[in-house]
């Protein structure tokens, strides 16, 4: 009964029922066109962020970056030999800038490539990987056995004479953080979710509810800080083991970002659920304890799995922390190895990284997967969500 | 499941407790001390930084302008952070507020809450929420900067790139589109918590929908929409990864001047102190410090808007 008022309450605080009194006035016409216009921003803006994201990242995907360290040279003397159109792409000019040059400059252009090919040493040019064009969808996600290795390996290596871009590494850096994060974060968060919402005392919960989601006012990069500067050296005390600054420093970092995330919406399911069913099994003489257990979270379970889901979104995307905490890209899935997700290589490798190079643009390719994958959970978490409320509204 | 009678732990409050149950007690607790480590983390962080920080806190210090040296504690400063930061915060808060109070006046009075574009418009704005901030970073970076930017450039005939590089505008302007669901959330939040009756009455004394809306809804929701201005204010202030390409500078020996100047801020100083000094033993006591400052700077900035927000409660109380 409770329930059936508050939906109705939250109906009738529109305009459901109430029709106009007067027809609008041309200036106000055109005032509530505009607030419909604006009001699909939100709609634009995800559709731009994809947008310019994938733009910059596209010609890997099409294949025409060319990364190999030899590549085909014309000499300057044979300019006047090439149309206009193989000149443009041969020296990686936009149309624009092809209009503004002239001949002087082009033939200049051309006799630095000359000379650029001519100062590669012998040694790279017997190199069979200097004709690898590494941004080929094999070298991307395949190992390769690169000279001077002895088997196929994975590795990000991007700055060097030869660019290698295998992503492996940065997948599973992330995995390794974000797997620890929720691991540290989950059972903590979901437990004090539960507590706060069920058992604990009003009084209680007026000062933890609050509290905990002021953790998620601490800015990252303060987490970070605080991870680097003295979580670092607390835990390895505790565990003893080698590298300082290790991926699970980082994750468990990443925890104290996660938990406020997982706590308020786990939080809201559990209270979201009618207060009935408990007061119904403690009648039949369940503890407040076991109707909290076998009641209450089995009907919320579906938004408390959207909240682990949206709380791997958040620990996916997270920067700071991961950046100031490790960095060393190791192909290796042991937790106390140094890790490099993909988020701290787009923020430490975008600086030095030549704009509309090869190398930017595989960043921008990692922030487009960053993007699709956060997008992917976003969905779900929604969609979880939305059938539990029409759930719990006893609509299904 | 059933624990033996014992007679002398007998708890009125259940039923069953007659009989002392072992599993509530222990999960019970088990879940309490989940809590309460969540509040101990918190509570080790903020004390921390308190503590270590206090001391390096000077007025000198918050009112320096440092040299190209910034790792030694003696001359240093985070004046030009300080300022950074803030404008780039209130310059975001110009475009943010407007967009998402807007779109929240559009979702709670005019649109339909089960029509497929309303649900259209918050999926956005939920995937809006979940971006991961780097990526925020990579779109000021390809849009702002090198779609934008660059085409105004062209446009203006200006020599050199202007606009066509990281400044204080497009490092806003990309904080902006990151706060855009946390502003249209909470404003939507205040305008539910005005009572319909109040629509009801305006219209029924004859004014059209968008009076009622500007004249009796707006001002009503005010304190709310400060509560949003917070908010955003608050989830902006901290934030490095939208900023690192967009905008901030390693080092600057002058303030912005104009919005296509870069600045310094805070937290990116917090990440150079912290991973980028040559000697982590000296410069922790400003390490420290710029943190603290960084700390208090977000609480300040959210006890003037909670003034303000006070201040205006009080008037409208005054006009009841």
């Amino acid at each position: 009964m409770n329930d059936s008022s508050k939906a109705e309450a939250t109906e009738a605080v529109g305009w459901s029922r109430i029709q106009r009194g007067h027809r609008a006035r041309p200036l106000e016409w055109i005032a509530e066109k505009i607030i419909f216009i604006v009001s699909h921003s939100a709609i634009l803006m995800v559709f731009l962020i994809f947008f310019f994201v994938a733009r910059e990242a596209f010609p890997i995907l099409l294949g025409s970056m060319d990364s190999a360290l030899v590549q085909k040279v014309i000499p300057a003397s044979e300019l006047d030999q090439l149309s206009p159109e193989q000149l443009r792409s041969y020296l990686g000019l936009t149309e624009r800038q092809y209009a503004e040059m002239d001949r002087e400059t082009l033939r200049t252009l051309m006799q630095v490539k000359e000379e650029e090919a001519a100062e590669i040493s012998a040694e790279h040019r017997q190199d069979k990987d200097a004709r690898v064009n590494t941004t080929g969808w094999r070298y991307l996600v395949l190992p390769y056995q690169w000279s001077g290795y002895d088997q196929p390996r994975f590795i990000w290596q991007p700055v060097g004479q030869i660019h290698k871009y295998n992503i492996i590494p940065l997948l599973v850096g992330t995995l390794k953080t974000t797997g620890v994060g929720l691991l540290f974060a989950v059972p903590l968060a979901v437990g004090a979710a539960l507590y706060v919402s069920q058992l604990a005392r009003p009084r209680v919960r007026e000062v933890a509810k609050p509290a905990i989601e002021l953790l998620s006012g601490i800015p990252s990069v303060v987490v970070g800080f605080f991870a680097l500067l003295v979580m670092a050296t607390v835990l390895q005390s505790v565990f003893g083991y080698e590298t300082r600054l290790n991926a699970f420093v980082a994750g468990t970092a990443l925890g104290f970002a996660v938990i406020p995330i997982v706590f308020s919406i786990s939080e809201d399911a559990l209270t979201s659920v009618p207060r009935s069913y408990t007061q119904a099994a403690l009648a039949l003489g369940s503890s407040k304890w076991h109707a909290a257990w076998q009641i209450v979270l089995p009907a919320a379970l579906p938004g408390v799995f959207a909240a682990v889901v949206l709380g791997f979104g958040r620990a996916v995307g997270e920067t700071m922390i991961v950046l100031m905490v490790c960095s060393a890209s190791v192909m290796s899935w042991n937790i106390f190895d140094s890790a490099r997700s993909i988020t701290t290589t787009i923020a430490a490798e975008m600086a030095e990284a030549v704009s509309g190079g090869h190398h930017y643009r595989i960043l921008f390719l990692l922030g487009a997967l960053l993007f699709a994958v956060t997008f992917l959970s976003n969905m779900v978490a929604e969609l979880i969500v939305s059938r539990f409320k029409l759930r719990l509204e006893g609509k299904r | 499941m059933e624990a033996p009678v014992t007679g002398s732990r007998i708890n009125g409050r259940h039923f069953r407790a007659a009989g002392f149950d072992f599993a509530s007690f222990f999960f019970t607790g088990l879940t309490g001390l989940a809590t309460m480590l969540i509040l101990a983390i918190l509570a080790v962080i903020l004390l921390n930084i308190l503590v270590n920080g206090w001391q390096g806190l000077s007025w000198r210090f918050v009112s320096t302008i440092p040299r190209k040296d910034f790792f030694d504690p003696d001359t240093t400063g985070v004046l030009p952070m300080i300022i950074g930061t803030t404008t780039r915060v209130l310059v975001m808060t110009l475009f943010v507020i407007p967009v998402g109070v807007i779109t929240a006046i559009y979702l709670g009075e005019y649109a339909s809450g089960t029509a497929l574009s309303t649900r259209i418009i918050r999926g956005a704005i939920n995937n809006l929420a979940g971006v991961p901030s780097i990526v925020f970073g990579l779109f000021g970076l390809g849009f702002f900067i090198n779609f934008v930017g660059k085409n105004l450039d062209a446009m203006l005939n200006t020599s050199g790139p202007t606009w066509g590089q990281p400044a204080l505008l497009w490092a806003s302007l990309t904080l902006a589109v990151m706060t855009l669901p946390v502003a249209i959330v909470a404003t939507e939040e205040s305008l539910r918590a005005i009572p319909p009756g109040l629509r009801e009455a305006s219209l029924a004394l004859g004014a059209t929908k968008l009076e009622t809306i500007l004249r009796i809804v707006l001002p009503q929701a005010l304190p709310g929409i400060m509560t949003c201005a917070i908010l955003a204010v608050s989830r902006a202030a901290g934030e490095v990864a939208p900023i690192l390409f967009t905008g901030v500078a390693y080092y600057m020996a002058s303030l912005p001047k104009s919005l296509a100047d870069q600045f310094m801020d805070l937290g990116y100083h917090v990440y150079v102190l912290s991973t980028q000094s040559p000697n982590i033993e000296q410069t922790r006591p400003i390490l420290y410090a710029t943190v603290l400052v960084l700390l208090l700077l977000t609480f300040a900035l959210n006890l003037v808007a909670i003034l303000i927000r006070a201040h205006v409660r009080k008037k409208l109380r005054a006009l009841h």
